[in-house]
């Protein structure tokens, strides 16, 4: 549960953000996100909570390797499992 | 499964990251453990995730033979003591709907997990967050308690979600630890050979770097901060190992991208504001000073343990015993035992029919290296 889910902040809307997975778009919140955000940025997230800011040009190759993880691992793969509950944590979109 | 063995496996695998950088990084590690001079150094990781990465990757193919990369207190489910997953039981069994991470369902608590609680007709649900638990606890009047569990890293979730407000009907259990007062027990334990420590990316991007210099300087220890990577991991060890080579008990963060050396300000205010340290066991280690997270009195209105009367003497007069007994989760998450050395590893014991804590967890050593296959090429505790 310590691994975390890197996301791309969409839009933001008060206290949450609209963060893409890997192509799915969630609802993440930013009580406690360590400095101000802006769509476009990339932020580390742990149980639905943004903990740290990304600038886009330092995420590299992370959105890749757990790319890579999601698309090959098998079902029962441990840390597999941890990311996808990490994105499980997250609230789906707002329908309003 | 996924055990890659060899160098030209993990580079395969690396393709994103350079294969040839991974070869070169595992070449520099080898050096300069080989530079001390002496075998085993070892050195330790506190983190359920560094090991799923080390042992899916199969980094230790990699790691020289003269280095053990040892796993330490780093699986929050693993040393959650057995009277608190009692607490989590005895409150389902009065009928409080209770909230759980998955992982937690069957720790064994003295007679019952939440599992079994379950099967009998108790509420227990489980959750990937606080946040759902205190969106399920709106749609009811009844009484639910989530059962929080993690390190500093969940316990600012759960921080946040108290401080935004809660249900009436809505409490805590808090089993949250926190990891930097368990370094110190385990660098103090007898047995230890513990020469440097890896500390975890996450938690560290919570609490900054700097919580380690105190600790480094008081037990003459080196900490590396790193991240999950394969690569990442192979960079904080080497540098960790220059450390101990060159003798510096020193704070270096190879994970700045995450981490910074005050970490995160706001995430630290809404933690300590909602909860206290105070000592408490750790399953199977010891005593831990500062080492559980309870709630302040100014939420004692959201605090389980004060909202409900929880006799867990209930339970313990009639503890059976059972294969428990056999299982030495506690020495593994000690870093003095493998999961190799125990009697039960793969036979009685498996992730179908978990005995302990360790195979339950997918961060738990032995859940791990069961999947993975982490003990090949291990040269420690078998
Ligand atoms: S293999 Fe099972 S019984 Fe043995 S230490 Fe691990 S969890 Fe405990």
């Amino acid at each position: 549960m310590c691994l975390g889910v890197p996301g791309e902040v969409v839009s933001i809307d008060g206290n949450t953000a609209t963060v893409d997975f890997f192509g799915v778009r969630r609802q993440v919140r930013l009580d406690i996100v360590d400095e101000p955000v802006k769509p476009g940025d990339y932020v580390m997230n742990h149980v639905g909570f943004a903990i740290r800011r990304i600038a886009p040009e330092e995420i590299g190759e992370t959105i890749a390797l757990y790319e890579l993880l999601l698309r090959t691992a098998a079902e029962e793969d441990l840390m597999a499992a941890d990311v996808r509950g990490e994105i499980g944590a997250t609230e789906g979109e707002r329908s309003a | 499964m996924n055990v890659l063995r060899n160098r030209d496996e993990l580079g395969a695998h690396l393709r994103f990251q350079e294969p040839g950088k991974a070869r070169e990084m595992a070449a520099t590690l080898a050096h300069v453990t080989r530079s001390i001079g002496r075998e085993p150094v070892s050195v330790m990781h506190v983190c359920g995730s560094h090991e799923q990465a080390i042992a899916r990757y199969g980094l230790r193919a990699v790691f020289p033979r003269e280095l053990d990369v040892i796993m330490g207190p780093g699986c929050p489910v693993c040393v959650t003591d057995v009277p608190e997953v009692d607490e989590a039981v005895l409150l389902a069994a009065q009928g409080v709907r209770v909230f759980t991470y998955g992982d937690m369902l069957r720790v064994p608590g003295s007679v019952k997990s939440l599992a079994d609680v379950k099967a009998e007709g108790g509420k227990v649900d489980v959750v990937y967050g606080i946040g759902q638990a205190v969106q399920l606890a709106c749609e009811t009047q009844e009484e639910c308690v989530f059962f929080a569990s993690g390190f500093e890293t969940t316990a600012v979730a759960t921080a946040a979600v108290i401080l935004a407000g809660v249900p009436e009907n809505f409490s805590v259990l808090s089993a949250h630890k926190y990891i930097p007062p368990v370094m110190e027990i385990v660098a103090e334990m007898p047995q230890t050979r513990i020469e440097g420590f890896l500390a975890a990316g996450h938690a560290a991007a919570i609490t900054g770097s700097a919580i380690f210099e105190r600790f480094a300087e008081r037990y003459k220890l080196p900490v590396v901060v790193t991240g999950f990577e394969p690569l990442d991991i192979l960079a904080g060890l080497i540098r960790l190992v220059e450390l101990v080579r060159d003798g510096r008990a020193e704070v270096a963060n190879m994970y700045p991208r995450c981490v910074t050396r005050e970490g995160n300000r706001p995430a630290q205010e809404a933690l300590w504001s909602v909860f206290r340290p105070i000592g408490g066991r750790w399953r199977g280690i010891a005593h831990v000073p500062n080492g559980n997270l309870r709630l302040r009195d100014r939420f004692a209105h959201v605090d389980a343990r004060r909202r409900f009367t929880i006799d867990l003497h209930q339970l313990w007069d009639r503890a059976p015993a059972n294969l428990t007994q056999h299982c030495i989760c506690g020495d593994i998450m000690a870093g003095i035992a493998a999961p190799t050395g125990c009697s039960l590893y793969g036979n009685q014991c498996d992730p179908d029919h978990p005995v302990g804590a360790c195979m339950v967890s997918s961060e738990g050593t032995c859940r791990i290296w069961h999947q993975y296959g982490g003990h090949l090429d291990l040269g420690y505790g078998s």
